[in-house]
């Protein structure tokens, strides 16, 4: 290809862009990484917080956090895999439906987090009566994750040939029996990327929760109880709690972790098994 | 034979239900928030947010102009830093990185991508507020959103640029090469306008998610209400208005809070909404 000045100075940008994104990671990272490794031990990670969480470690928050994405994904997976399999099985029964709904779950994976905190605390704390709680936050973050199950899941849907369809069509089978024996498991590694995506997104949330599953740091004692992720809690200890800065740069180094951990897995198992890059 | 039709029956039902159910949530969020809105909308209209001159929501004064501004300014600051950097490193990883470079840097901008929004107000807080400060204090600042905030939507534009010019079919650019066409001019002749409306669905979708950014903006712009002069002034955004007083909010100030909420809600539809229209295929963000 031939080269000019406006090609070797657009290179240039180029490279210079390409650095700046490489740097900055790296700044963000270790300075994570770096103020919190010192920290980190299993007196931390097993220790509940004292003082205010200036000391002592996050073990209540751990498990708080555990809960509330358990109760995102029970309530997210069944209904995000039914919703896939009526699109992109069922979907040429109602076109106009189909496309409504695909359109509506695009907006909705657009709609900010906190916007989904005022409508979970409107619904799950005030109107169905939960009050703050870890039930209420699990099914705000539902909410936010269901799209993004239901498109992973779809991915893996359309990955099995339409081959299969026939011949199971053509062998008699019922619609039933070719989703259960057939299209699912076929299906499943996308659906697993799927809900492992949507862990780190939940994972990752904060402001849908500020005011659906609370601030509470004791240790919760059932999914009704108030209690707070390792989101809140660094910034509860950032932003409220004056030297809180230890413990914030400990618990975002286990989130960072956390969060990494969970994002090499669902792009191994999307390498392995769809064979495609996936994009968060 | 009968049985199988039944079962198949019930489970077209399940899962049409599961679908209407997931397809209405966006209208269920949206119905709870002007369900929620409505006393303040009723009692004083929506264009007291706009006309107030203050915001004392406890004596009846709700002018949300400051946060307005605020938040307008932060997205616009962001988005203008944002945008040609993620254009160049998406182009990097397309047209000049050596292959494991660009592959390295499209695994840093997914990891990027993926960090939660409190690590970025974390490291905001704790390193650039301080930065600024030594310029003039108190740090906590417009310029601080709009870096922050800047550094949080660059990946999602560089990796839709960069999907976006993916798409784009390599024989392009080989013609453009064979027509000794210089890289630029392929560049800006060819694969751009090939390009453009992912490229366009890309800025779209950066701006939904500065606009609706919360914690980054809540941890590092100073969060008081008034309208910034400078970009060294302390600033509120609206989402940050809402996390700030949502936890104390009664009545009508709560209402307004929803009003906010709805406000963003709305904008946001029309912006994903555009660019659903802009991209042919839909859009995987």
């Amino acid at each position: 290809m031939r080269e000019s000045r406006t090609d070797r100075l657009l290179e240039l940008a180029c490279w210079c862009s390409a650095f700046m994104v490489l740097a900055i990671a790296g700044w963000i990272l270790f300075d994570v990484m770096g103020h919190g490794f010192r920290r980190v031990d299993l007196n931390f990670l097993l220790g509940s917080p004292i003082d205010a969480g200036r000391q002592g470690g996050i073990a209540p928050i751990l498990v708080s956090t555990v809960l509330i994405l358990g109760v995102c994904m029970t309530v997210a997976v069944p209904i995000g895999v039914g919703a896939a399999v009526a699109l992109s099985e069922y979907g040429s029964e109602g076109r106009r439906a189909t496309r409504l709904i695909r359109a509506s779950l695009d907006v909705l994976a657009g709609i900010p987090s906190i916007v989904f905190g005022l409508f979970g605390n409107a619904l799950f704390c005030r109107a169905l009566g939960m009050g703050f709680s870890i039930a209420s936050g699990g099914l705000t973050l539902a909410c936010m994750a269901l799209p993004l199950v239901i498109r992973s899941t779809e991915e893996g849907l359309r990955s099995v040939p339409v081959e299969y369809r026939h011949a199971a069509a053509a062998l008699g089978m019922s619609r039933t029996s070719t989703l259960v024996h057939l299209l699912l498991p076929a299906a499943t590694p996308g659906l697993l990327v799927g809900l492992v995506l949507g862990i780190g997104r939940a994972l990752a949330e904060t402001a849908a929760l500020l005011f659906t599953s609370g601030y509470v740091s004791r240790w919760p004692t059932s999914i009704f109880d108030s209690g707070r992720t390792l989101s809140v809690h660094i910034y509860d200890l950032s932003m409220n709690v004056p030297g809180g800065d230890g413990n914030s740069h400990a618990s975002a180094l286990v989130l960072v972790a956390l969060l990494i951990g969970i994002n090499l897995t669902a792009s191994l198992m999307a390498n392995v098994w769809l064979r495609r890059r996936i994009r968060t | 034979m009968n049985r199988n039709r039944k079962t198949d029956q019930l489970l077209g039902v399940l899962v049409k239900g599961c679908a209407i159910l997931a397809g209405t949530l966006l209208l269920l969020v949206i119905l709870y928030l002007v369900h929620e809105s409505l006393p303040l909308l009723r009692t004083t209209g929506a264009g007291r947010l706009l006309t107030d001159s203050a915001w004392r929501p406890t004596s009846g004064q709700f002018g949300l102009w400051p946060m307005i501004a605020g938040t307008l300014t932060v997205t616009a600051g962001a988005l203008l830093l944002a945008t040609p950097i993620g254009l160049l490193s998406a182009l990097f990883c397309r047209c000049y990185a050596p292959r494991p470079l660009g592959k390295l840097l499209r695994r840093i901008l997914e990891l990027l991508a993926g960090l939660p929004s409190v690590v970025y107000g974390f490291w905001g807080l704790v390193v650039l507020v301080p930065l600024i400060a030594r310029i003039r204090p108190p740090g906590a600042s417009v310029l601080a959103g709009i870096l922050v905030v800047a550094i949080m939507v660059l990946p999602t534009i560089a990796l839709l640029v960069d999907a976006a010019l993916e798409s784009v079919p390599a024989d392009y650019s080989r013609g453009a090469a064979a027509l000794g066409m210089t890289r630029w001019g392929a560049l800006r002749g060819v694969i751009l306008p090939a390009a453009s409306s992912g490229i366009f669905t890309a800025v779209l979708l950066a701006t939904a998610r500065a606009l609706g950014e919360t914690m980054a903006a809540l941890m590092v712009c100073g969060n008081v209400v008034r309208t910034p002069e400078s970009l060294l002034d302390p600033v509120r955004t609206l989402t940050a208005n809402i996390a700030l007083e949502m936890a104390y909010a009664m009545d009508l100030h709560r209402s307004s809070l929803f009003a906010t909420g709805l406000l963003l809600a709305l904008i946001v539809t029309g912006l994903v909404a555009l660019a659903e229209v802009l991209s042919p295929e839909g859009i995987d963000a």
